[in-house]
């Protein structure tokens, strides 16, 4: 038996020590359950309130319905697919070969842009919905009053998706060289050694082997726009009619919801518009999720 | 007397090739003059001078960091692709310098394969990554790729053991498969010198076995060049042998020669495993 060597009485150095251990373990499990805590009572509350609010109307009558009752989401649902489609076309690919450039070339120009994408990272997005507001909104308006177009506002889906596609690129850019980044140099060099151009290397090796991670990025980069409302307020603003017009202001879930919940013209009604909005754009996101979970799946990545 | 010892252990434990090929006047595939390359500031190789013969299997011994990674790696022009290295002096592929200007690497490559340390198959079917050479240089049809396939993969002494499901994934194979795999790939684009860079490091002594033959076997139709730290791998499968230290090639040689009678004193202590 060794245990003769450990002393019979701890010292009140060794209390001290432990009674730390001990309560700093407890505050760090009252934090998480705290945090859970929230995020829980946020989804019952949704889920609840959403799923009473809930019916066929909601998701297939617009808010224009002469029955109030029977109003519903129809216009903002479609709106925010054609606003996140809008923004994809625009800032996938500026986002994903933004990446591809960041990790082919080293030098000042390439770090000078990493920085600059971080930077936009962190730009608040109702300032991004200022600026796409004075590039896109302001021209076009003034370009519709000076040729007399009465149908055509400065507001449309189109300076929406612009708003959207410039919150996601830094996003996406960053995700795509990172993860780029993990793929290993044997693979790339196995090519490069048989002839193929760095852009063939880049297309018919790396970008598969990363195809998972860079799934994930946009998906996050998706996620986090679905759901933005500030960038809208300028440049997509809302449409009480049903549009799928690119050039013509369009209704979106997270609009619907601040509509709904701060200028309400039924309270009841709106209400139910407002709970039911957030479940959608709830379950919006979380099918996202589990998409990126579904395909980062067997990821050449985790084998290697 | 502790010296001849050694070296009589030596002749017998390494199984040194035979008949020895002694070319009179080899024919030389590639050659190189004057050799200096930098990593950065770092001087990493020093005037290389050195022949490769044509058809004949070149080992390139030496302790870690002693540069023979590096300088087979400046043989298709592979270093390109680190930042801030220089080459100096002169690399000729069939009498053309290929650091000239003007040289296309994507050609230079085509010409000079390379066969990687860990096998490095690419994310596909077997089939795809046998065909990714010919494809990326234009070969389409059907029917040809399936028969660059077969032949190449019979060549890699590996369509035995593939030829029932071509479309697997590349990953399903064992490490020494995927290294007969990545040779298959090299033969695909019908290269003249195939570069080794420790092929058979990560593998098991079976699959180092067999690599070795194939080596010997590919010999009869390519010039290869292989980097090994196994010395007694490069006295069973080299003609020539030049041995690296320090950023030096110290001595080059037929393989028997520097094995058994090396000029050079540091060269005798590393074969005789003294050091490295």
């Amino acid at each position: 038996m060794t245990t003769a060597a450990l002393p019979a009485r701890p010292n009140a150095h060794k209390i001290m020590r432990r009674a730390t251990n001990i309560s700093m373990k407890v505050l760090c499990g009252l934090s998480a359950t705290i945090a859970v805590c929230a995020l829980g009572l946020v989804l019952v509350y949704l889920v609840g309130n959403g799923l009473h609010s809930m019916s066929l109307a909601m998701l297939t009558n617009g808010p224009d319905a002469t029955d109030s009752s029977k109003q519903g989401l129809r216009n903002a649902i479609v709106g925010t697919i054609v606003l996140i489609s809008t923004a994809s076309v625009l800032g996938l690919p500026i986002g994903i070969l933004g990446g591809v450039y960041q990790i082919e070339s080293q030098g000042r120009f390439a770090s000078t842009i990493r920085f600059l994408t971080d930077v936009l990272n962190s730009i608040p997005s109702i300032v991004i919905g200022i600026f796409v507001y004075i590039l896109v909104v302001l021209p076009v308006s003034a370009f519709a009053q000076s040729h007399h177009l009465n149908d055509v506002e400065g507001y449309s889906a189109f300076a929406g998706g612009v708003a959207l596609a410039i919150l996601m690129i830094p996003t996406v850019m960053r995700t795509t060289e990172e993860i780029l980044r993990l793929v290993p140099m044997p693979l790339r060099e196995g090519s490069l050694a048989l002839g193929a151009t760095r852009w063939r290397t880049m297309v018919s090796i790396v970008l598969p082997a990363a195809r998972s991670g860079i799934i994930t990025g946009i998906m996050l980069a998706l996620a986090r726009i679905a759901g933005e409302t500030a960038p809208l307020i300028f440049t997509a603003f809302g449409n009480h009619s049903y549009s799928v017009s690119l050039f013509k202001p369009i209704d979106s879930l997270p609009w619907s919801i601040y509509i709904s919940a701060t200028q309400p013209s039924d309270p009841i009604v709106d209400a139910a518009k407002a709970h039911a909005g957030a479940l959608i754009l709830i379950s919006l996101i979380f099918s996202m999720s589990i998409v990126t979970r579904i395909a980062t799946r067997n990821s050449v990545l985790e084998e290697k | 007397m502790a010296e001849t010892i050694s070296k009589n252990n030596l002749t017998k434990n390494l199984t040194v090739r035979e008949p020895i090929i002694v070319d009179a006047q080899p024919v030389n595939t590639m050659n190189v003059a004057a050799l200096n390359f930098y990593y950065g500031k770092s001087h990493a190789l020093h005037n290389i001078s050195m022949p490769v013969p044509k058809q004949r299997v070149t080992a390139l011994i030496g302790p870690s960091g002693c540069g023979k990674s590096t300088f087979l790696r400046t043989l298709n022009r592979m270093n390109d692709h680190i930042d801030g290295t220089r080459v100096e002096g002169s690399v000729e592929l069939d009498g053309q310098d290929i650091y000239a200007r003007g040289v296309d690497v994507v050609e230079l490559r085509k010409h000079v394969g390379m066969v990687f340390q860990k096998p490095n198959p690419f994310p596909m079917s077997i089939y795809d990554n046998v065909a990714y050479g010919p494809r990326i240089h234009g070969v389409t049809n059907r029917k040809a790729l399936d028969e660059i396939v077969e032949r190449t993969l019979r060549g890699a002494a590996l369509w035995d053991e593939v030829s029932a499901d071509l479309k697997r994934s590349a990953f399903s194979l064992s490490g020494g498969q995927q290294q007969r795999l990545c040779i298959a790939r090299v033969l695909a684009v019908e290269p003249e010198v195939i570069l080794m860079d420790e092929p058979c490091s990560a593998l098991d002594p079976n699959s180092t076995f067999r690599i070795e033959q194939l080596i010997e076997d590919l010999a009869t139709r390519y010039t290869i060049v292989i980097v090994t730290h196994n010395m007694q791998q490069a006295a069973r499968v080299s003609h020539y042998t030049g041995f690296f230290l320090r950023g030096d090639l110290r001595e080059y040689g037929e393989t028997s020669k520097i094995f058994t009678n090396p000029n050079d004193a540091e060269t005798e202590a590393y074969v005789s495993g003294r050091f490295g």
